[in-house]
């Protein structure tokens, strides 16, 4: 027998066994329609397109900005899920656990890759905003996905936010007062907002420093023990999961809307 | 819910030895109130939700405390041993003593009192007050707060309840409970 007989026997002898068929469905994909199926019946492959087309890849026309805050969100992600394992969001520990990080732990850079990743990312979105911006690839048919990105936007920011308050020194505590602070002028909700002060109960305010949006972001009137807490599982948990679906709406937006915008 | 509707009510050889089916006008009542149900328990659940974030009790400071005897103040000092703990100056002058709340009117930070400058500094945007907590320069747009301070009736010492703010721009610094009189 030559080589490549025990080759086709070995190969059938591993695809054909009920294991490998229970995890891919399609069998060896050696015509063009198999393999299209390979792709759609594989969770990881089928977030990419099919086919991409050639204008698709052109660095300078898409700066591959999307990719790069893509690239970014799971770095984070990562490094975020190592520095978890060693922070702990409580007063008397979070500002040592950070120390700790860069100076106790193998691969102390891990917390500065954290850092420089979540400045990086906010930058790259931008960039990638700006780029979308220019070539106007916001027009129909992709308006509603500049609205999903704009959304995104925000949850960077969100997300860059509550980061800022878990080293827990001066900087984290100082700006997060301040930028919380822009909760108390909330319509509304803020009780030094517009209409606040015209909801009331038989003469009593109900939207109070003790009551209000900022007190329930802060969960408390300072920033605080709560306060930290609040930010970490906003952090680490919340918005990374709403992030994360519209990750996965905008790109799906991304192809029904035609693929990657490209030159006219 | 048209589909339903029809598989609901058309006739069928199993239905017909079976209970009758409920008339489309029953099915419809039924299905509202049960949306309706619905509806109610996911409102509470979120009025629930809501609720839970927002705590009955805090570990923070108290709002009101006795701050020792006017006699413990020097007269023409800023003083900073409530600062930490109360977020409170107590000033003293000549013929008054009145108690300044450390946060800085621009946007929440806790200015410095500078000695040698006569001032108080933030030193988050730079925002300076007079020793009074009248505002001179940097970006807030509005005199520091005063807080209530009376002398307490059963030991004479001095009562400050930071719940009660005065405001300079109201007017309200001339009120008797926004100072002690001391001469």
């Amino acid at each position: 027998m030559s080589l490549e007989k025990h080759w086709r026997k070995l190969q059938r002898s591993v695809v054909e066994t009920q294991v490998w068929k229970s995890i891919f469905r399609v069998g060896i994909p050696n015509t063009n329609r198999k393999r299209v199926l390979a792709v759609l019946g594989n969770v990881v492959l089928h977030l990419h397109p099919v086919k991409t087309r050639k204008s698709g890849v052109k660095m300078r026309y898409t700066w591959c900005a999307g990719g790069m805050t893509f690239f970014l969100f799971l770095v984070l992600t990562f490094t975020g899920l190592l520095l978890m394992f060693y922070y702990r969001p409580t007063i008397e520990y979070a500002y040592g656990d950070m120390l700790d990080l860069r100076e106790q732990v193998p691969f102390g850079v891990m917390r500065e890759m954290h850092r420089w990743g979540a400045h990086a990312m906010v930058i790259a979105v931008w960039i990638h905003m700006f780029r979308v911006f220019m070539t106007g690839s916001y027009k129909p048919p992709r308006e509603f996905n500049w609205n999903v990105g704009v959304v995104l936007l925000v949850l960077t920011l969100l997300l860059s936010f509550t980061g800022y308050l878990l080293p827990w020194d001066q900087l984290a505590i100082w700006a997060i007062t301040v930028g919380s602070n822009m909760a108390r002028a909330t319509p509304l909700a803020g009780y030094e907002g517009p209409f606040a002060a015209q909801i009331q109960v038989n003469g009593v305010n109900l939207v109070t420093a003790g009551s209000d949006a900022r007190f329930g972001l802060l969960g408390g009137r300072i920033v605080g023990a709560n306060a930290l807490l609040r930010f970490y599982v906003l952090h680490c948990v919340f918005i990374p999961l709403i992030a994360a679906f519209l990750m996965a709406v905008h790109f799906w937006r991304v192809r029904k809307d035609g693929g990657i915008s490209g030159p006219l | 819910m048209a589909d339903t509707v029809t598989t609901g009510t058309a006739p069928s050889v199993a239905a017909a030895t079976e209970a009758p089916l409920p008339s489309r006008r029953g099915f419809l009542s039924w299905l509202a109130v049960a949306w309706l149900a619905f509806a109610a328990g996911v409102g509470a659940l979120l009025t629930l939700t809501a609720r839970f974030l927002f705590p009955n009790v805090l570990f923070e400071p108290p709002s009101s405390f006795k701050a020792g005897y006017p006699s413990d103040y020097q007269a023409g000092e800023v003083d900073e041993r409530w600062k930490e703990k109360y977020q409170v100056w107590i000033v003293r002058n000549a013929d008054m003593v009145y108690a300044l709340i450390t946060v800085c009117t621009h946007l929440g930070c806790i200015p410095n009192w500078l000695q040698a400058q006569n001032k108080f500094k933030c030193p988050c945007h730079g925002s300076g007050y007079y020793r009074s907590g009248i505002n001179f320069e940097g970006p807030t747009p509005r005199p520091l707060e005063r807080a209530a301070i009376s002398i307490s009736p059963d030991d004479g010492q001095i009562f400050i309840d930071k719940a009660r703010k005065f405001l300079y721009e109201k007017g309200q610094w001339t009120d008797p409970a926004a100072f002690i009189k001391t001469t």
